[in-house]
């Protein structure tokens, strides 16, 4: 690879600033205690602490997956910190917020304030584990929708809550799943009663600022019938050198003809150039067409994290449901990815689209997995998949694991894949035309994400193209 | 056309070039004017395409000795994007396909780069368009051509004119065509070589690369070299293409040897 492409793919980080502000910090370490100790600092029902303590049992007996394409040292979960709130925390407008905090969003670029009505955004922003502020309650609630932090619903639409929290990923769902449905601390909550569309697009902030601190946010997404909503999520976290766990959970609701689309810009940490420190990624997101005709579509732009282990999933259960999956996933230095979707079809003329796009540059491995099932009920049941890998260098690998299974024979799976090479041959080309190496992989990059940028909302289409090059440009000389 | 007193535009003195170790280049002079137009032939392998790669600059290619001069000043110090934007242009013997990259953006970008470099205005993409499908016109080619990604799925014969195409956008003062003839039917050679007839001006010049007679018939040389093993062993008027022609290139050998061996 020429050195010119090395400055290119070898972007320095910009999040990794920590926000010195005093923190709410339970001491480290997992057991009844910690649970029986956060259930009781958000005083929540008797019903969630159960849920927990059922959620944690069931943990114990479960073993770390394996199975991903992906290599870490062993994590000690004693050795992390489950409860991490910024004081004060007792906010009733903006104003209240520590400066502080407010000068990190400023940095972050996050839109609130003036800029959130601006830019026609809502935010809920979850700072380490506690939602610290939402905008635009109000206005949401004059159309009778409920956004506010998790907690807080817990606290003030404990039904609801109660009516859908781990239906969609039942509490033992996996080994992660699991792991943050004991010990979740904060987190959106999102209710789009019958008829409505929300007419704004939502949007969370996350980020991790304490050092050793897991973040276990849980997000709960419900669409009545006719109801529409789009969700924004981005990510970001400091630089430190030890690995930190980001073990979330979001679980989507959508009734008859509901319409939930969830897009996100991840851009953890992910450890420096030799693979030191970095966000551990590992994401149960998981969608439910309850309903008929209802619609499903998870966008992602995923570029930070050490470690990915994320798989956006859509349950098609009511006929003629749709699911989507449109994915962007770049690893560079030694960042890992295993990413991918499960579209199970379980009612009839029920369809799904995949669009998976892995860039790998540096030393990095980006592996695409994905489950198309199509269950015995399914008639007329159909999926599209396409999955591109993108090389740029030579030492990088990408890896595409598609399972595929069939159970009704009137269903139809389509599956292309495609791997191709950014090469000096190309690079030159652009060169020979008076085009700079810098433009010309953004160029190249663009192109090949296109289908992907463009079911993202405007302003985070931009941010993400930015982002994808401010990963791999810059310094060139 | 060869004048008295042109200026010379591309000097090379006994370039040496390497690729991965192997010496592939072993001295070559060549000098083009102003004005003029050249033919370069020879033998498979003998350095033609590796000769046009290293004067536009690719990255695979290490300049071990000699020098070359554009325009008086040297042109291997700078890098490929700078050579491009000072005219000097390179139509690719196989022209990469780069999926996902609209031709038409990609030739407004290339267009724009070089007009900057000029001091001229750059066009937006409605002003772009209009001037792009004028220029396609007289290449004969399909419209369609500027929604496509750029050569992808293009046939051999499509390539070769987005080449041209191209050429006839940057205007370039110093044009190497690497085998620009081959893979193209009769018509299209003659659409080809007539739309570089029509670019080749006193106030460039022109360099064609080619394996065979018939693209000499449209587009007529004012120098014939004759590339062996790295060098230039023989130069000549339009005639010599023609010998070529008819008798291959051992006499040229034989008749080295005999100079030689006297």
């Amino acid at each position: 690879m020429s050195s010119t492409l090395q400055n290119l793919v070898n972007q320095p980080y910009r999040h990794g600033f920590v926000t010195d502000i005093e923190s709410d910090v339970a001491p480290k370490g997992l057991g009844e205690e910690t649970i029986r100790m956060i259930s009781a600092k958000k005083n929540e029902p008797q019903w969630l602490l159960d849920f927990r303590l059922e959620a944690y049992r069931h943990w114990l007996s479960m073993d770390e997956p394996r199975w991903p394409n992906v290599k870490y040292p062993k994590i000690d979960f004693q050795a992390i910190t489950y409860y991490s709130a910024p004081k004060p925390k007792k906010l009733d407008s903006i104003d209240q917020v520590d400066p502080e905090l407010l000068r990190t969003f400023e940095k972050l670029g996050v839109p609130m304030n003036e800029r959130a009505a601006l830019a026609g955004v809502a935010v809920d922003v979850v700072f380490d584990s506690v939602s610290v502020a939402t905008t635009y309650k109000e206005k949401l609630a004059e159309v009778g929708i409920l956004f506010c932090s998790i907690s807080e619903a817990v606290q003030k639409y404990p039904e609801l809550v109660r009516k859908y929290l781990g239906t969609v990923v039942p509490s033992g769902d996996n080994y992660y799943a699991a792991l943050n449905s004991a010990v979740f601390t904060d987190g959106s909550f999102c209710f789009i009663p019958k008829g409505v569309k929300c007419p704004m697009d939502l949007s969370t902030y996350f980020r991790i600022n304490t050092q050793d601190s897991g973040q276990f946010e849980r997000t709960l997404i419900v669409a009545e019938e006719g109801a529409s909503v789009s969700y924004l999520e981005g990510c970001t976290a400091p630089k430190f050198d030890t690995n930190q766990l980001h073990a979330a959970v979001v679980e989507l609701v959508a009734l008859e003809r509901a319409d939930i689309k969830y897009s996100t810009v991840q851009n953890w940490y992910a450890g420096d150039e030799n693979g030191v420190g970095g966000i551990y990624n590992f994401v149960t997101k998981r969608g439910l067409c309850k309903g008929a005709d209802s619609r499903i579509s998870w966008t992602q732009v995923e570029t930070g994290s050490a470690i990915t282990w994320k798989y956006p999933s859509c349950v098609l259960l009511g006929d003629n449901s749709v699911g989507e999956f449109y994915s962007v996933a770049l690893t560079n230095h030694h960042q890992q990815a295993d990413t991918g979707t499960k579209m199970v079809h379980i009612g009839r003329n029920t369809r799904s689209t995949i669009v998976s796009k892995g860039i790998s540059a540096g030393r990095s491995n980006n592996s695409y997995r994905g489950l198309v099932k199509i269950g015995p009920k399914a008639e007329g049941a159909r999926n599209y998949s396409q999955c591109d890998s993108m090389l740029i260098g030579e030492r990088c690998g990408a890896n595409t694991f598609p399972y595929i299974e069939v159970r009704n024979p009137t269903a139809t799976v389509e599956h292309e894949a495609s791997t191709s090479k950014i090469g000096e041959d190309q690079l030159f080309y652009f060169a020979q035309r008076g085009i700079g190496t810098e433009e010309a992989v953004s160029m190249i990059i663009n192109g090949f994400c296109k289908t992907v940028f463009q079911q993202l909302p405007m302003e985070f289409a931009v941010e993400a193209t930015k982002l994808l090059g401010l990963k791999l440009e810059g310094s060139v000389g | 056309m060869i004048r008295d007193g042109a200026k010379p535009l591309l000097e090379v003195r006994n370039l040496r070039a390497t690729v991965n170790g192997v010496e592939i280049l072993k001295g070559i002079d060549f000098t083009a004017r102003l004005g003029e137009v050249h033919a370069i032939m020879g033998p498979n392998g003998s350095g033609k395409s590796t000769f046009a790669k290293v004067l536009a600059g690719h990255p695979a290619y290490t300049v071990t000795a000699g020098e070359v001069l554009y325009d008086g000043a040297n042109l291997l110090a700078l890098p490929p994007e700078e050579r491009a934007r000072a005219g000097v242009f390179l139509a690719f013997q196989y022209p990469v396909e780069i999926p996902g990259v609209g031709n038409s953006q990609f030739l407004r970008l290339a267009y724009n780069s070089v007009q900057a470099q000029r001091g001229k205005d750059e066009l937006d993409p409605l002003e772009f368009d209009d001037f792009v499908r004028e220029k396609m016109k007289l290449l004969e080619m399909n419209p369609e051509f500027l929604d496509r990604s750029v050569n992808e799925g293009f046939s051999g014969g499509e390539k070769k004119r987005n080449e041209v195409l191209q050429m006839a956008l940057l205007e370039p003062k110093l044009a190497f065509l690497d085998e620009t003839d081959s893979g193209l039917d009769i018509d299209a050679l003659r659409v080809v070589a007539e739309g570089i007839n029509r670019l080749s001006s006193p106030d460039n010049a022109t360099v064609v690369v080619t394996h065979y007679q018939r693209l000499l018939n449209y587009i007529v040389p004012d120098y014939v070299h004759v590339m062996d093993a790295g060098r230039i062993v023989k130069t000549g008027g339009k005639d010599l293409a023609l010998m070529l022609e008819t008798r291959g290139y051992d006499w040229i050998d034989e008749e080295a040897r005999a100079a030689a061996s006297a």
